[in-house]
């Protein structure tokens, strides 16, 4: 659904599915050479997993590739979560234009 | 006596004060559709119906094809089974929880596992980090098994397992629990999930390749069948289907479709409709949209029956008669104004019960955010308890039966299952289907149309896209899950494997390689391993050993 409303509002995206570990997303975000990374997570596990995102792409000499989290996020998380290096985090109920907009406002420039 | 008036002049009528009517007001939209945006007229009156033939289409309660249900006497008799998906954490905790809720007059338990469970994975497996516990409760062995049905005794309280792909071993394993409590496998009842088809269209918690994954299946339906035959080895299910943004129809034409392909499957492999058909259970989601639910219920019950009837020769009603449990739609609930989720439960929980449900999950309230509290899980309860004793509804026998909206509702659902039953024939049945990615395509679609629909605003969701508290503060203490589960848990899966004889599972998992590879029964052997604490991790790696692994195609 986001990967087509993202393909809609022009961007060229990469799917790779489900159920991917930290290692596997960082792996296919230097390979793909994204400007991007977005991760969904429903089941509460985002605290362990995205900080490992953000410093394995860090780690990767990805320093500029921002890293976006949709999903069942409690608001107190929210914080913590920005502070570790996610950009933003989209709860239930956001649009996708408020999205796609969120990423084409904050991703860096290519020189 | 006056003759009364003809229709004509009352058509006639009607029509001079609907113009009228529309004149003083026009109506609030020029389109008026259901939540799977379905058109809805302004009026549906006989014509509607004309077609309707009482005896054929309708009958009487408990007759065929049982569109007014499968009991004479409807919940006079008995009332639906309350029964709640509860699961998190440890098997400590989930089996604190049970005992909870049977206290406060729920009648069944429902097991809700965690990810690394339902994709077969042990909680000490590098792929469970981070999800141990988090979304039902942590189990890797028979160990944990035994904990969590401590004091439950499983010949009494029937059970229902949401697992899937690894759906056998947890047979075995609750099984091997019962035996250990001293329970007869001839009384105990209950229902395992184990319906592999809405993974692949839907859910997507796989392990094997499809047909791999068809065989486990039909190994149960086998199995239960010889010992344990009160036992429902599957429950196909709709609800993940709608819960992916499916429509009602396509829930109900692919969740019925999955039926008949479990039922080719299961005469393929030899074994008698009228004894083994009767054990599959469904499993359908009670969404927003009040009458189009309870038209999908009432649909979903006559075009089984027929199809029994027809396709596959059944005379015996027990064949004939569609069962189902209900679970309000998760999707529905928003994680703004959380409270405003008790209604949106009440509200689906009656569709689900005008609609004929055997039994019924409501949601809690603050599912939205986490697994639910004690005291959410409580109110979810109780509402199901007040429509039961005090709203009147299980009073009469469908009471929503020759409602002209109701009946056409009905009959356009029965139509458009066939419709979708004629194309899936066409493509060689439902496992085609899915590897062509057919059923997957067309729920993906009307995801995304509803989305768009909402962002339009043609379709509301009250607190979120009208009616929204700008700057919204959460509230509502949620239930939270540490990673001291997962160390609670890796430690109690050394223990297990420490203390086993190794020699013994090495052969039992040998044995389920063996029979996987010889094409015979796997349920035996995966009995024997977890008799002997192979792990869940353990058997379901014997088994991708012989079938491999899944790869989703792109759609």
């Amino acid at each position: 659904m986001i990967a087509r409303a993202l393909r809609d509002a022009g961007m060229e995206v990469i799917y790779t599915g489900l159920r991917q570990t930290p290692e596997m997303i960082a792996a296919a975000a230097l390979q793909e050479d994204v400007d991007a990374v977005g991760v969904s997570i429903l089941s509460g596990a985002h605290n362990t997993l995205c900080p490992r995102i953000v410093s394995l792409l860090r780690d990767q000499g990805l320093t500029d590739t921002l890293v976006v989290l949709g999903g069942i996020v409690p608001q107190e998380d929210i914080p913590k979560l920005k502070e570790q290096g996610v950009a933003e985090v989209f709860l239930p109920g956001t649009s996708t234009q408020d999205i796609a907009e969120f990423i084409r406002a904050n991703v860096k420039p290519r020189d | 006596m006056q003759p009364s008036k003809s229709a004509t002049t009352e058509e006639i009528e009607h029509k001079a004060t609907t113009a009228d009517s529309l004149k003083r007001q026009t109506e609030r939209k020029t389109s008026f559709r259901t939540v799977s945006l379905d058109e809805v007229n302004r009026l549906y009156d006989s014509s509607d119906i004309a077609d309707l033939d009482l005896d054929r289409d309708l009958a009487f309660p408990g007759q065929f094809p049982y569109t007014r249900g499968i009991h004479a006497t409807g919940y006079r008799g008995k009332l639906w089974t309350m029964r709640q998906f509860a699961g998190f954490s440890t098997p400590e905790e989930t089996n604190g929880r049970f005992k909870y809720l049977l206290r406060e007059g729920q009648n069944g338990l429902s097991v809700a596992y965690d990810l690394p469970a339902l994709m077969g994975y042990d909680a000490d497996s590098p792929l469970s980090e981070g999800e141990v516990g988090k979304c039902g409760v942590a189990v890797s062995s028979l160990a944990d098994m035994e904990a969590l049905f401590d004091g439950i005794p499983l010949e009494d309280v029937t059970v229902s397992q949401t697992i899937n792909a690894p759906a056998s071993v947890f047979l075995a394993m609750y099984l091997v629990v019962a035996e250990k409590q001293g329970a007869d496998w001839k009384k105990i009842s209950g229902t395992l999930q184990n319906d592999i088809l809405k993974e692949y269209i839907a859910q997507k918690e796989w392990i094997y390749p499809i047909r791999s994954a068809m065989k486990l299946v039909i190994d149960t339906f086998e199995f239960c069948t010889e010992h344990v035959p009160r036992y429902n080895p599957i429950s196909v299910s709709g609800y993940h289907i709608r819960e992916a943004g499916a429509t009602a129809l396509q829930e109900l034409a692919f969740t019925l479709r999955d039926g008949i392909e479990y039922v080719d499957w299961g005469i393929r492999a030899g074994l008698d409709v009228e004894r083994f058909v009767p054990r599959i259970s469904f499993f359908f989601n009670a969404h927003n949209d009040f009458f189009e639910e309870i038209a999908k219920y009432r649909a979903a019950r006559r075009i089984w029956a027929r199809v029994m009837r027809d396709r596959f020769g059944a005379v015996n009603e027990r064949t004939m008669q569609l069962r189902f449990h209900t679970q309000t739609a998760g999707v529905s609930l928003t994680v703004q104004q959380p409270l405003n989720n008790i209604v949106r439960v009440a509200i689906q929980a009656l569709a689900g019960v005008l609609g004929g449900t055997q039994s019924l999950h409501t949601d809690a309230f603050d599912e939205a955010l986490a697994l639910p509290t004690d005291k959410a899980a409580l109110i979810a309860l109780r509402t199901q308890q007040i429509i039961a004793e005090e709203t009147g509804v299980a009073n009469t026998v469908d009471p929503l039966g020759g409602s002209y909206f109701v009946e056409a509702l009905t009959n356009k659902m029965e139509q458009g299952t066939l419709d979708y039953f004629d194309r899936i024939d066409a493509m060689g049945g439902m496992v085609e289907a899915v590897e062509k990615g057919f059923p997957q395509r067309e729920i993906q679609e009307s995801a995304y149309q509803y989305q768009k629909a909402l962002e339009r605003g043609e379709q509301t969701i009250v607190g979120v896209n009208k009616y929204a508290i700008v700057n919204e503060l959460q509230e509502v203490p949620t239930l939270v899950i540490d990673e001291s589960v997962r160390h609670q848990q890796v430690e109690r899966l050394e223990k297990t494997r420490a203390r086993r004889d190794a020699g013994e599972v090495a052969r039992t998992l040998d044995a389920i390689r063996k029979a996987a590879q010889r094409d015979e029964n796997t349920m035996p052997s995966t009995i024997e391993a977890v008799r002997a604490y192979a792990t869940l991790g353990e058997i379901c790696s014997a088994l991708r050993d012989v079938y491999g692994v899944y790869e989703e195609p792109a759609i």
